[in-house]
């Protein structure tokens, strides 16, 4: 977004003006939310937890899976900052591990449903129009109105046992051993593609909305008049103009998404074990006389997520504001 | 905007047929055998062969799902697995009743508490009290219900003794006073579900409260009525108040989602026999005539729900017209 882009109306030449006239869309909002304070620590935040997801390896002191089961349920101490797991394993481990499984997902989620998926077909929608603007947004009804959760629950649950079975059959004819069925990797499959499923409804109605006012613009029809191709039309001059309602939507979806995986795998369809989660470490220390005996481990996971989901919560508000001239 | 109902209207069956065979066949699609599960020990094969038959179990996937359809279409749900000689429609519709009961009662307490405090944050727009409010709402909304219900529980279940750990009694208890004047109370047992519900929902609408607020009270008509001399309060509850409320319409959909989505947790960690633990009971136990009817009537619902909030737009906001916007 640092070229000129081609809404910006012809700007009063000579004037070099540093004010918000020239300034594209995403760089006025961005502008905007640097002044909230609010907004800033919450991208500190998800940063934080995020970048500790990433190095997960080098940051944490233990692996996810090491047990110690003469050190079971113990409380923080010097050698386990957050204490240990009812199989010894250590919380802080097990919770960074577990932002490295939110990022994964969301990360894929994001990618494939709301900006693939998402983008591309409210692109299509809105530019095309016609019948493939009906097609594609009546699928988006059948999507929107069938109840998630439970849908996604039961997706999990009986497309499981077949990806189990592909992943050997995979882990069979490629160079990998076993990496895919032995360590719950295959489980992160199903979770995105059944939550890639659902995620990109919202976000294709925003697009085509915003699309189906841009194509009528003069720029765009300036640009079509002197022979621009329907690709170099929506790549030249769409996209640069939905590309702040991208984010905003983005932003928006991150907590939604990193909530479904949590919610799935406390529900035992989601990413499975040994690989770590939010939702297993919440689901583990979750009954009433665990919380009550142990309450780490509730305590641990919840602050976690909770922190990611308040961050996502103030930077949408933040964005919000900076989206109505704030 | 009549032809845009009726055609909205007419694409709500097609829109069940697509969900109800996508739900059919991917509960088809999972491991084990139903029949099986149902027969128990009794494994004898011709015996298994006539439950099949019985259940409408036999046959290719399409005859099965046109065999469900026209039975569906003459109200007749199938009967459950889990619990055997009930009808579907008999086991749904008072579950659904109770949790409609706790959702619609969530529902009222997310406006009657997010509207005054969304009201106070934006008249003290400016001080620290209208970020601290939208941040603290911000807050509550980020706290998972899984995370939010042991805590509650522990609390007022096993410390406080305060409240029932779970269950179901109806939305009123009755205190009888010297055994002659009854007075109606709350049932304890929904204190800690509603709060649970209703929790992450004022965020939401105290924002926009807060929002529209702030954007009325700049508009032309309130300084009109201001320069005509009426008092403060006066602007505030007759111009600015019902103009701040307008836009809530569009937020009941949302909330109305989100509550049913907190109903699912509420339900199956308080033991509450509403239909969202009924949903995941059947879920889990692939008990599929269930999870079809669930999964129909869910959605048409959803469908219904959202156009009449469309529709509602238009009385609110006579500028909109729907479905023009559509061009082709």
């Amino acid at each position: 977004m640092t070229s000129a882009v081609a809404e910006t109306p012809p700007a009063p030449t000579g004037e070099d003006a540093p004010s918000s006239l020239g300034a594209s869309p995403g760089a006025l909002l961005w502008q905007r939310l640097r002044r909230k304070r609010l907004a800033m620590i919450s991208m500190v935040v998800v940063a934080i937890i995020y970048g500790s997801g990433i190095f997960a390896p080098v940051v944490a002191p233990y692996s996810y899976s090491e047990q110690n089961l003469e050190r079971t349920l113990e409380g923080p101490s010097a050698d386990h900052w957050l204490g240990t797991d009812r199989l010894g394993r250590d919380m802080l481990s097990r919770a960074i591990f577990s932002a490295r499984t939110t990022l994964i997902l969301t990360v894929a989620v994001v990618l494939s449903g709301s900006v693939v998926l998402g983008v591309g077909l409210g692109l299509l929608s809105g530019y095309k129009g016609g019948w493939i603007d009906g097609a594609i947004m009546r699928v988006g009804d059948v999507f929107g109105s069938v109840p998630g959760l439970p849908m996604l629950i039961l997706i999990n649950a009986t497309t499981r046992p077949r990806v189990d079975e592909l992943a050997v059959w995979v882990e069979e004819h490629t160079p990998l051993s076993n990496e895919l069925s032995t360590t719950g990797g295959a489980s992160y499959f199903t979770v995105a593609v059944a939550l890639s499923l659902f995620a990109w409804v919202g976000m294709a109605r925003i697009i085509r909305s915003q699309v189906l006012q841009l194509r009528e613009r003069d720029f765009v029809l300036a640009a079509q008049a002197t022979g621009a191709t329907g690709a170099g039309v929506i790549s030249r001059h769409l996209l640069p103009n939905i590309a702040f309602l991208i984010i905003l939507s983005v932003s928006a979806g991150l907590g939604a998404i990193a909530g479904s995986e949590i919610v799935l795998t406390w529900f035992g369809v989601g990413v499975q074990p040994p690989a770590a989660s939010f939702g297993q470490m919440i689901f583990e220390g979750s009954g009433a006389r665990t919380f009550q005996a142990h309450p780490h481990l509730l305590v641990v996971p919840a602050v976690f997520v909770t922190s990611l989901m308040f961050a996502f919560n103030l930077l949408g508000d933040a964005l919000n504001d900076a989206m109505r001239g704030r | 905007m009549a032809v845009y109902i009726i055609r909205r209207l007419l694409w709500l069956p097609f829109i069940l047929l697509i969900v109800s065979f996508a739900t059919f066949a991917i509960a088809r699609f999972g491991p084990g055998d139903p029949v099986a599960v149902a027969a128990g020990q009794f494994r004898d094969p011709e015996v298994l062969e006539q439950v099949r038959a019985e259940r409408g179990l036999d046959g290719s996937i399409l005859e099965q799902y046109a065999r469900w359809l026209s039975d569906a279409l003459r109200g007749d749900f199938g009967e459950s697995f889990l619990q055997q000689g009930f009808t579907v429609s008999e086991l749904i519709f008072p579950k659904m009743w109770i949790s409609a009961q706790m959702g619609l009662l969530a529902l009222v307490i997310v406006f009657a508490l997010g509207i005054p405090l969304g009201l106070v944050a934006a008249r003290l727009s400016g001080t620290w009290i209208d970020p601290f409010i939208i941040s603290s709402l911000l807050f509550l909304r980020a706290v998972p219900v899984i995370v939010l219900i042991p805590p509650l529980l522990w609390l007022f279940a096993t410390q406080l003794d305060l409240l029932p750990v779970g269950g179901w009694d109806g939305l009123f208890e009755i205190w009888w006073i010297g055994g002659v004047i009854a007075i109606p109370i709350p049932d304890p047992h929904l204190y800690l579900p509603v709060l649970a519900m209703s929790i992450g929902g004022f965020g939401g609408v105290a924002r926009l409260v807060r929002i529209t607020a702030l954007e009325v009270q700049q508009e032309d008509y309130i300084r009109t009525a201001r320069a005509k001399g009426l008092s403060e309060s006066v602007v505030a509850m007759q111009h600015v108040l019902p103009n701040s409320l307008l836009p809530l319409v569009t937020v009941i959909g949302f909330a109305l989602a989100s509550i049913i989505e907190g109903a699912f947790f509420v339900e199956v960690l308080l033991g509450i026999p509403g239909i969202g633990r009924f949903t995941f009971e059947a879920v889990v136990s692939r008990d599929y005539d269930v999870i079809l009817a669930m999964t129909v009537i869910t959605s048409a619902v959803f469908v219904l729900m959202n156009l009449i909030i469309e529709i509602s737009y238009t009385f609110i906001d006579p500028r909109i017209r729907l479905g023009e916007s559509v061009r082709t």
